[in-house]
């Protein structure tokens, strides 16, 4: 035991010391950038956070001195290290470079900093809900590539049968889509041992080109089957008065509610129920769960099915949830950032919340900054966002480890 | 003669292995769903009693997917040029696919490639013989040098290519809008981003072009790259020793490392590779088929790729041949659009359908009751985990 730990131990703190110094050498370039790039502009940048109240950052001093702090951060981290704080400074530290990066972009005018925050939550919704699905496959061993077509088919259902229907039934004719193609998902993989990776792929062709596919040949003909009313934003009473908070989280559309209660019940069941435990089992070792007694092929069946509701759900957001009508290929690739999202929050689903906020926000940063002049060719500012995923990718996730049996059939002799 | 007796081998055997059957069966399968979904979608007709209208229409469509991809010379021609950047983008993922590794970014580093073969292609004016093959030279190194990004990351930090190629996508069709808005890209008379045209000498000859009278035979010399292409992929990876590597890396990433490969370097050159072909059809796409690039030259093109990959195991041949079968749905898809009211999005359904049957070897059987030797599928790549 004791040979093993000598060998092990050095190993692992030199795995994290390289982290550390990773850490380190981002948190010196980023505020290099502050320095440079986000203090170059005078002016002040208002950020309204309630109707009657701005708040006024002056931009270029706050970059400054941000750009001090993030180097000291930086060189206390080279010299020192945070230790288990590392991951705290390291969140504070991007905060704050957010919002001077915001300053920089709003210099010299305003902009709804609470409507920015408001529509990062929104938008976060179906990244978090493919997300989950993508954790709750991944975890009981199956590899989920079809999140995308799930969004995508369900978003379809949602809105046919919701215009026919009305929204319930929409919400549930899209469970009734995920759930189905998450069946096709489970059945190839599981019975017919077929590559996970080529019937996920396989599922998003099928969904991309039957919803298009029925979209021109049918909606364009009957637009009376792709028009519903969204479901309005409930104001959760006394929540919802808290300032800026309360518009933030609690003036929502039913959809985020949701989203955070699976985040919730998903977290608590995988790491305090049986079935989270069984599920788990199953990812990483089926055989050892297997001999103890679990039926890896039901509980398997089961969970991608659970998984194609949350799915269906996150696609019924599109025309229930926000926008009242389905387009062709209306998902547009999120369904691909909820699997980075996955992998980004190692398979946990508050890590995944949190990497779908940090998209949600790119969205949202995208939208607003079409209103504001910066100087900068604006294809640099809606890069901006997927920049800032490489680069925290690269320097602080690192080498992330899935769930092991995750692409391996199981046989139960 | 040789090629030609070598050739019938080749025909033989494939027309005796139970793979060719199979991918007839699911062809077949694939176009009998097809073919409900058709009829089903036929709101109209249905409504009216119609069935026998409904039907019809299934058999016209059909009819004109095969006329449109292999009834004609032109429609041989327009196979030939959807199938080009198809292989080569196909070979992008499936050697990325051999080593391990999962190249969803073809479509970034198409663009890339794309661009820098642009760029050889407008500032320079011949002679042909020398501005094309450094047009396409350009273009590889284009591709590859963008494909190095998600490598490189992944050997130093870990960071998993699914996400980085993903994230490299974006930012490449962004980085595209805005070179072509600069002076060095935009066309001269022109607000709109669209790039100057390639000068005449630049262009990817025509395959047909010692026929006179006919424009209308569009497949180019980038068909010929993109046969090289595969040609040098299966030298590759059955012949070379880094081709070895690559597949001893694939396998089994772990025993690789114990037998003193260089992972990391594997790593990083896996994914130059897989940039360098995507690269090469970005410059199929820009020097033959285009003569310009706009903003979304790549299309899906890098996406159907992976199905393509998927479809043909990552062997050269089944990528070479899955191309030309998703190559061929495209040419006649367009012919179906324009004969019947079938909208062109139902070839994106055939296809899934194909790639799922073919995948599902015992369903197959199911279905048609015959025997069909179990082809061991293999996984296509080690998962997302490592």
């Amino acid at each position: 035991m004791s040979a093993v730990d000598a060998v092990v131990a050095p190993l692992i703190s030199a795995e994290q010391r390289k982290q550390a110094r990773s850490v380190g050498f981002t948190l010196v370039v980023l505020g290099i950038v502050a320095a440079f790039v986000l203090g170059n502009r005078p002016g002040d940048a208002g950020f309204k956070l309630v109707d009657s109240y701005i708040f006024v950052i002056p931009a270029q001093p706050f970059a400054r001195i941000l750009a001090l702090v993030l180097i000291a951060l930086g060189a206390a981290q080279l010299l020192k290290g945070f230790g288990k704080w590392t991951n705290v400074v390291l969140g504070i530290a991007a905060a704050t470079f957010v919002i001077s990066f915001l300053a920089w972009a709003a210099s010299g005018g305003s902009f709804s900093f609470t409507g920015m925050l408001q529509d990062t939550v929104t938008r976060s919704v179906p990244i978090i809900l493919g997300a989950i699905a993508g954790i709750v496959c991944e975890r009981s061993g199956i590899i989920n590539i079809a999140i995308e077509g799930q969004l995508l088919g369900s978003a379809f259902a949602g809105a046919v049968v919701g215009s026919l229907f009305g929204p319930w039934a929409g919400i549930l004719g899209a469970i009734a889509m995920g759930v189905a193609l998450s069946a096709i998902l489970a059945v190839f993989s599981i019975r017919y041992r077929v590559d996970q990776v080529i019937v996920g792929f396989a599922i998003n062709f099928f969904a991309l080109g039957l919803t298009s596919f029925l979209a021109a040949r049918v909606l364009t003909e009957h637009p009376d089957y792709n028009i519903l009313s969204p479901l309005r934003p409930i104001a959760l009473p006394l929540l919802s008065d808290i300032p800026v908070i309360g518009v933030v989280l609690f003036t929502q559309t039913l959809f985020v509610y949701f989203a955070y209660m699976a985040v919730a019940i998903a977290t608590w069941s995988l790491y305090h129920t049986k079935w989270g435990l069984r599920t788990r089992a199953i990812g990483e070792y089926p055989k050892a769960a297997g001999t103890l007694g679990v039926d890896v092929i039901k509980l398997r069946y089961r969970n991608v099915l659970i998984a194609g509701a949350v799915a269906g759900v996150g696609g019924a957001w599109w025309p229930i949830g926000m926008v009242g009508r389905f387009d062709q290929n209306i998902t547009n690739g999120r369904g691909f950032i909820a699997l980075a999202a996955v992998i980004f929050g190692r398979w946990h689903p508050v890590g995944a919340l949190s990497a779908a906020l940090v998209f949600g926000l790119a969205e949202a940063i995208q939208l607003k900054m079409s209103n504001l002049d910066t100087g900068i060719p604006s294809e640099f500012l809606l890069m901006a966002p997927y920049l800032v995923t490489l680069v925290v990718v690269a320097g602080f996730v690192g080498r992330s480890r899935g769930p092991k049996a995750a692409g391996q059939p199981y046989d139960a002799q | 003669m040789k090629i030609v007796v070598t050739l019938r081998k080749i025909a033989e055997r494939i027309a005796r292995t139970s793979s060719f059957r199979l991918t007839l069966l699911a062809v077949l399968s694939a176009m009998v769903v097809g073919a409900f979904i058709i009829v089903l979608s036929d709101i109209n007709k249905l409504q009216n009693g119609d069935i026998l209208g409904a039907i019809k229409t299934v058999g016209s469509a059909y009819w004109a997917l095969v006329i449109g991809s292999v009834g004609s010379l032109r429609a041989i021609s327009a196979t030939i040029n959807s199938a080009t950047p198809l292989i080569l983008c196909g070979v992008s993922v499936a050697v990325a696919f051999k080593a391990g590794l999962f190249n969803i970014g073809a479509t970034g580093q198409m663009l890339a490639g794309g661009m820098a073969a642009l760029w050889v292609g407008f500032a320079m004016d011949g002679p042909g013989f020398v501005q094309v093959p450094l047009a396409v030279l350009a273009g590889a190194l284009g591709g590859a040098a963008y494909g190095a990004i998600p490598g490189i990351l992944k050997a130093r930090t870990g960071a998993h290519e699914v996400i980085t190629t993903i994230m490299l996508n974006n930012m490449a069709g962004f980085l595209v809008l805005w070179l072509l808005k600069t002076n060095l890209y935009q066309r001269e008379d022109r607000t709109d981003p669209i790039s100057k045209l390639v000068t005449a000498p630049g262009h990817l000859p025509r395959l047909f072009g010692f026929m006179d009278n006919r424009p209308d035979l569009i497949a180019h010399a980038g068909f010929v790259v993109a046969i090289l292409a595969v040609i040098v992929y299966s030298w590759f990876l059955n012949r070379s020793t880094t081709g070895f590597e690559f597949r001893a890396f694939g396998m089994n990433a772990d025993a690789a490392q114990y037998a003193g490969m260089h992972t990391k370097r594997l790593t990083v050159m896996a994914m130059m590779f897989a940039g360098g072909f995507a690269g090469l059809a970005g410059s199929a796409e820009v020097l033959g088929t285009y003569g310009y690039a706009s903003q979304n030259f790549a299309g899906n093109i890098g996406y159907d790729a992976i199905a393509i990959a998927l479809l043909g195991r990552s062997t050269p041949l089944g990528t070479l041949f899955a191309a030309l079968l998703f190559g061929a749905l495209q040419a006649g898809g367009r012919q179906m659009q324009a004969n019947t009211d079938v909208p062109i999005d139902l070839i994106v359904v055939l296809r899934a359908l194909i790639v799922m049957f073919i995948a599902a070897p015992l369903l197959i059987k199911a279905i048609w009751r015959i025997k069909v030797e179990p082809t061991s599928l293999g996984q296509a790549f080690r998962g997302q985990g490592s």
